[in-house]
């Protein structure tokens, strides 16, 4: 008998913590990192820009939380909003033909642009449950025909909205209340909203135990399809909203709105700390890896240390770096 | 055959001397001392949250201790993992399946030994070794099935067989006959009864004490995590073991028979599931226990599941006078039939998520109107720990991490939570203590006798004729007969179950 070999194990908790306050942290860094290299990072114009710019991933991004918890996936949403937004500003321009430019022409479009969304949510929705075709496969199809749809549309050039509509929807993107603008405001309280659904209700808790473990979620009574559905739908929605707050800002579509949205989403929602696979997700932590996102290309663009041109590989590395940390906890013995 | 109880006098080929273990702040296990001999099979019983499968787990190299020592052959051993372990014999098979659900049952036998040969794999010789090694446990199923598609204790044979397919000196069990039926613990038993011939140490655990009194040579037992008594099993009789695991005498395993009262609760008429039951019809009386029998693969969860709506089927089930829809548990549910689930892992909890989370799950339209209502749902938690005895370390832990008994005691809080007028239950004791069982046997007894209708499917004989006025039993996809009151007997259960069909009449008669 030789020494007795006495093993400390880690305590969980400590490691669940770090999984918890982890994407803050790093969000904490960023911002004193972007202090330290340029004094201009926190000024009130440049905060406004980040954030109004973040809105539109970030609105998405909540959408995409519940579709990734409740185990879906969905990479059609950055061609779906520029859809969306041709469809919108093709619809507006006919209306101020015989309605001219007034605030009827606005809501219609707005009213075009949510249901147009809900629609495409449906279509996905309904392949991947009621004709039972892989999410992804459902998706990626999706994707690039509402891509060619667009460049279509738009023959392959720039769908502009009407000078004069412009300026009177305008407001939308750079308006706001005390001095926040609108996009800002309306992230903020969607991400709200969405926290609390996930958090407090039936549907989100529903995601969850679908995400964990489908054939449970069944047994269980609840209405899996018709969940799954919702997800889908309710991220069609939100996406034909982002596109409401986007469309005033340029006031224009083409073939490359929107381009890459998907993976951004998809990728604020993983730092944030919900599951791929599903089973877990947290809507605060979807916003906090969207700010995340951003702020590393508002950094990069502010200094010149490194070349905003490793913006793309810097926030790979990222998205990396956070799985791997969710990672961890799996390995305990 | 009866065991040759004669000890086996050799060195211990492995050993715990003063092993505790903690998970997080709470010490699970403590100070214990424990050997494992050549050529004996040597059970480990205890209630459930005893620490059974810690201990296994940390002979089978799958955990550390957290303090004290594992020897084997002598030598004090840290395996790094479960490989190191296996690769000085040490083969664990656990309480949970650890099958690669969407791989073939022979990949899965060699799953990380794949046979090669050259560079390739060698999927002729996989295949008919895991073959050979089936018929050896007289299972039937193909070896090209993917384990998705085969049936519970079909998969405790292919994690048997997944263990014999390895050069074994301990083979580790932790409750292996919980999911089998009585012939295939029988076989079971055969193989390793041959094992131990072989000079192979036999480690296992089960909560049917009779058959530990049958097949082994030496029991320890485990309460709260400290060993309070080990001794050859011809000096120790099942009254003492139970006595020793619980701490107290346990009275009368069984509580009286309810009796059923007159009206129908539900009809099943002309009940069909393609491929797997066929025109099945069934009565279910308010206040009545009513068994189901039968060999595993006869259709009783099958015919279980379609009634309660988790299944496409064909003809009509009534409930209360109303016709439940096809296919469509909501409603079901709705109308007050809950069903209990005999794969608690795979359908019944969620194991990555909480007690409170999983207890609420099919009911969450309950607990508040938009926003759930968390203080409710932690009442509700509170009243099933009580009702149920749950025994949980800490409230806020993953389902997956409590013992496998208390998943199952949370299951039946979570199934009864509805408060349904019928309930059918799947196998309900199913790796649960003695101590437990009585509870739970007094808790059916008790829903029949508040007027509600229970069907209770079991493999376990005596758990039957000890519940049930009234036993349906099912042979090949079909309902072979019923008993009732004096009738239901083993024999004739039996019988029927095997498909000899002449006793219908006679127990109709
Ligand atoms: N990873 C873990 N984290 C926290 N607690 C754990 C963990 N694993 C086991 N436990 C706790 O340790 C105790 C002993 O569990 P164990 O599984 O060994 O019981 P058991 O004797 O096998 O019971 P059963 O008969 O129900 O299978 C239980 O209270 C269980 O909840
Ligand atoms: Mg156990």
């Amino acid at each position: 008998m030789t020494m007795a070999t006495a093993v400390k194990t880690q305590s969980q908790g400590r490691r669940l913590d770090l999984q918890v306050i982890g994407p803050i942290i790093a969000l904490i860094a960023l911002i004193l990192i972007g202090m330290a290299l340029n004094s201009n990072f926190l000024s009130y114009a440049n905060i406004t820009n980040v954030l109004a710019r973040s809105a539109f991933i970030g609105i998405i991004a909540v959408g995409m939380t519940f579709v990734i918890t409740a185990g879906g996936l969905d990479l059609s949403v950055g061609s779906m909003a520029a859809f969306v937004a041709g469809l919108m500003i093709l619809v507006m321009n006919v209306l101020t033909d015989t309605m001219g430019v007034t605030l009827p022409v606005i809501l219609l479009g707005i009213a075009l642009a949510l249901i147009a969304g809900v629609i495409a949510g449906l279509i996905n929705g309904l392949l991947i449950t009621k004709v039972g075709i892989e999410a992804f496969i459902v998706t990626l199809g999706t994707m690039g025909i509402y891509r060619s749809l667009i460049t279509w549309l738009a023959d392959g050039g720039t769908l502009s909205l009407g000078f004069e509509m412009r300026e009177l929807y305008r407001p939308v993107y750079y308006g706001g209340i005390m001095g926040i603008s609108w996009p800002i405001i309306a992230f903020v309280v969607i991400a709200i909203l969405g926290e609390v659904v996930m958090r407090h209700t039936a549907f989100g808790r529903h995601c969850a135990a679908i995400g964990s473990n489908e054939r449970v979620a069944r047994y269980s009574s609840i209405a899996v399809l018709k969940v799954r559905l919702a997800t889908y739908v309710l991220l069609g929605l939100l996406v034909g909203f982002a596109v409401v707050m986007y469309v005033p800002r340029l006031g224009s579509a083409s073939a490359s709105t929107g381009l890459l949205w998907e993976l951004e989403a998809i990728a604020a929602v993983i730092i944030g700390g919900t599951l791929l696979k599903g089973g877990f997700g947290r809507i605060w932590g979807t916003v906090v890896g969207v700010l995340i996102l951003s702020l590393i290309g508002n950094i990069l663009n502010l200094t010149d240390f490194v070349s905003p041109y490793l913006n793309g590989a810097i926030q790979g590395v990222v998205i990396v770096l956070a799985v791997v940390l969710q990672r961890k906890s799996a390995a305990d013995r | 055959m009866s065991a040759v109880n004669t000890a086996p006098s050799s060195a211990p080929i492995l050993a715990l001397s003063g092993v505790t273990r903690s998970f997080g702040p709470i010490e699970i296990l403590h100070g214990v001392d424990f050997a494992l001999r050549p050529g004996e099979i040597h059970a480990l019983i205890g209630e459930n949250g005893a620490g059974k499968s810690t201990t296994m787990k940390i002979l089978g190299g799958y955990l550390d201790p957290t303090t004290g020592e594992v020897t084997c052959d002598g030598q004090s051993v840290r395996f790094v993992n479960s490989d190191a372990a296996e690769d000085k014999g040490i083969v664990m098979i656990h309480q949970e399946f650890n099958l690669a659900e969407d791989l073939a049952v022979d990949q899965n036998v060699f799953l990380g030994r794949e046979l090669r040969r050259g560079w390739r794999l060698d999927h002729k010789a996989m295949r008919s070794r895991t073959a050979d090694l089936l018929t050896r446990l007289q299972c039937r199923v193909d070896p090209a099935a993917k384990v998705n598609r085969i049936s519970v204790p079909d998969k405790q044979m292919v994690e048997i067989a997944k263990a014999l397919s390895r050069d074994l000196r301990v083979l580790i069990m932790d409750e292996p006959t919980a999911v089998l039926t009585e012939r295939e613990c029988e076989i079971l038993f055969t193989q390793i009864e041959r094992l131990r011939a072989e000079g192979v140490a036999i480690l296992y655990t089960s909560h049917k004490l009779g058959e530990i009194k049958r097949i082994c040579d030496r029991v320890t037992v485990l309460r709260d995590g400290t060993m309070v008594k080990s001794a050859p099993v011809a000096d120790i009789t099942e009254e003492q073991m139970a006595a020793a695991m619980v701490g107290r005498d346990l009275s009368d395993l069984y509580p009286a028979k309810p009796v059923a009262g007159p009206d129908t609760v539900l009809e099943v008429e002309n009940l069909s599931v393609p491929g797997v039951v066929s025109g099945a019809n069934l009565v279910l009386k308010r206040g009545e226990v009513l068994g189901i029998g039968g060999l595993i693969g006869a259709g009783r969860t099958e015919l279980a599941e379609a009634i309660a709506g988790l299944r496409p089927r064909h003809g009509t089930v009534r409930l209360l006078g109303h016709d439940l829809p096809a296919g469509l548990v909501q409603a079901a549910v709705e109308a007050g039939l809950a069903y209990l689930t005999e794969d608690r892992k795979g359908a019944g909890l969620l194991l990555d998520k909480g007690l409170r989370e999983n207890l609420t799950l099919p009911l969450l339209h309950k607990f508040g109107k938009i926003m759930i209502d968390r203080k409710a749902e932690e009442a509700a938690l509170d009243k099933a720990i009580s009702d149920f005895a749950i025994r949980a370390p800490q409230r806020s832990m993953r389902v997956g991490d409590l013992s496998g008994g208390n998943q199952q005691k949370l299951l039946l809080a979570k199934t009864l939570l509805s408060d349904p007028q019928v309930v059918i239950i799947d196998e309900p004791t199913r790796g649960i203590d003695i101590g437990t069982k009585q509870q739970i046997y007094a808790l059916i007894a008790d829903l029949a006798e508040q007027g509600r209708s229970v069907i209770v499917i079991s493999s376990e004989m005596p758990e039957l004729i000890g519940l049930a006025s009234r036993v349906v039993v099912m042979h090949g996809g079909k309902i072979a007969g019923e008993l009732e009151g004096d009738q239901v007997a083993e024999g004739a259960i039996v019988r029927l179950a095997m498909g000899l069909g002449e006793h219908q009449e006679e127990a109709v008669a």
